[in-house]
């Protein structure tokens, strides 16, 4: 590739992402159809079927589903540089936006009534939160192994660091399913039917955000 | 500059194990945040409402903010680097070497375990920022009550008539100048 039509790839996938961007709340699976339009339909990178792959490879990785995906097909695209582009487009957008709306909001804190607001609010997004957990333990628990690992992890939580949570997690994951191997039962490790609901928001998704 | 230095490796390390990202790394950035004295529950859970009326990912959102809050601009670009540095080292890695790295039986036992892990820090998450936002109280009060109230309805919300949480934010500010005023 000429040293000119590579800036030009870098561009059009920092803009393409760029674009889509500020208009997926929460990131995520909202983002497939934009991505799809853009990435498949308009300018012709990828076929439709890599971009699902691209999206079943972003939820196994840490991070949030829509910068692992852009990063991913940037640098399916571009290599390294265009996985740089493709992350700068889609984070410079909502960098932004969430900062001014902070700035705003640490401008206009100690107002009474924004005071009283945030009372209201902050009892909300337990509910959020609340609604997030209630989502993604329909995915996470799919026998009696799965729901012992969550209810264990609660108590656990007030007394260890949730990073080491988190990883003990993961070890409980591949102990349970050796043990039931050598056992002999059959193990089911995901659910089957589970499908990525293009129209549910998502802000929270299982393997996600 | 320590400071900086201090917000980058730390969203750095939380970056790394952001697996379900969003809403269960909200008690690992709590932890550090209440660590390090940057701001307190409080003050983190109005951060955690702006980041879900914001678009773009919870994690990085709070991470960008508290970075603000912290060291001013300066400290909003050195937690979004923190945060999104680890991202584009796993994925230029596992584009490079392991493109069916969900076919491993060791990645999917994996994730046997860490899915439910995942959702215990979530209901973790829910806990503790009820507890600190005195939601779950003894004497049931006038307060208590109206509080348990906006949490029902907005779940409701958010479950039956599957609104947008940035709606359910919005409008439950509106609820809050009414009562609390």
């Amino acid at each position: 590739m000429s040293m000119k039509g590579q800036w030009k790839t870098l561009f059009q996938l920092f803009w393409t992402f760029f674009k889509i961007a500020p208009v997926t709340f929460g990131g995520g699976f909202a983002m497939i159809p934009l991505i799809e339009n853009e990435v498949v339909e308009k300018r012709k990178w990828m076929k439709s079927e890599e971009v699902t792959d691209v999206f079943a490879l972003s939820q196994s990785v840490p991070g949030a589903v829509a910068i692992n995906s852009a990063t991913f097909i940037g640098h399916r695209i571009a290599g390294m540089k265009g996985a740089m582009a493709a992350m700068i487009g889609v984070s410079l957008p909502t960098f932004l936006i969430v900062l001014l709306l902070g700035i705003l909001y640490f401008f206009i804190q100690d107002n009474p009534k924004i005071e009283s607001a945030f009372i209201s609010i902050r009892a909300s997004i337990v509910a959020i939160i609340a609604y997030a957990a209630i989502k993604i333990g329909k995915t996470a628990v799919v026998d009696k192994s799965t729901f012992c690992i969550l209810i264990a992890g609660i108590p656990v939580l007030f007394f260890l660091h949730p990073v080491m949570v988190i990883l003990a997690g993961a070890l409980a994951g591949i102990v349970t399913i050796s043990i039931k191997r050598k056992l002999g039962y059959d193990v089911k490790m995901d659910k089957k039917d589970r499908k990525i609901e293009e129209n549910d928001f998502e802000p929270f998704m299982g393997a996600g955000i | 500059m320590m400071e900086l230095w201090e917000l980058f490796s730390t969203f750095f390390i939380i970056g790394f194990v952001s697996f379900g990202g969003g809403y269960a790394m909200i008690p690992v950035i709590e932890s550090e945040v209440s660590q390090h004295g940057w701001m307190t529950t409080q003050e983190f859970t109005d951060i955690i409402a702006i980041s879900g009326m914001s678009p773009g990912p919870v994690t990085a959102n709070s991470a960008i903010l508290v970075g603000y809050s912290t060291a001013g601009l300066a400290g909003a670009i050195s937690s979004a680097l923190g945060i999104l540095l680890p991202a584009i080292i796993f994925v230029t890695v596992i584009a490079t070497f392991f493109s069916k790295l969900n076919h491993y039986p060791v990645v999917q036992s994996m994730f046997y375990g860490l899915r439910p892990i995942v959702t215990s820090l979530i209901i973790f998450a829910a806990i503790s920022l009820a507890l600190s936002n005195h939601m779950i109280a003894v004497n049931f009060s006038w307060h208590t009550i109206s509080l348990l109230l906006v949490f029902g309805l907005s779940l409701f919300a958010l479950m039956k008539l599957r609104w947008h949480p940035a709606y359910v934010i919005i409008l439950s500010g509106l609820v809050g100048v009414v009562l609390y005023s």
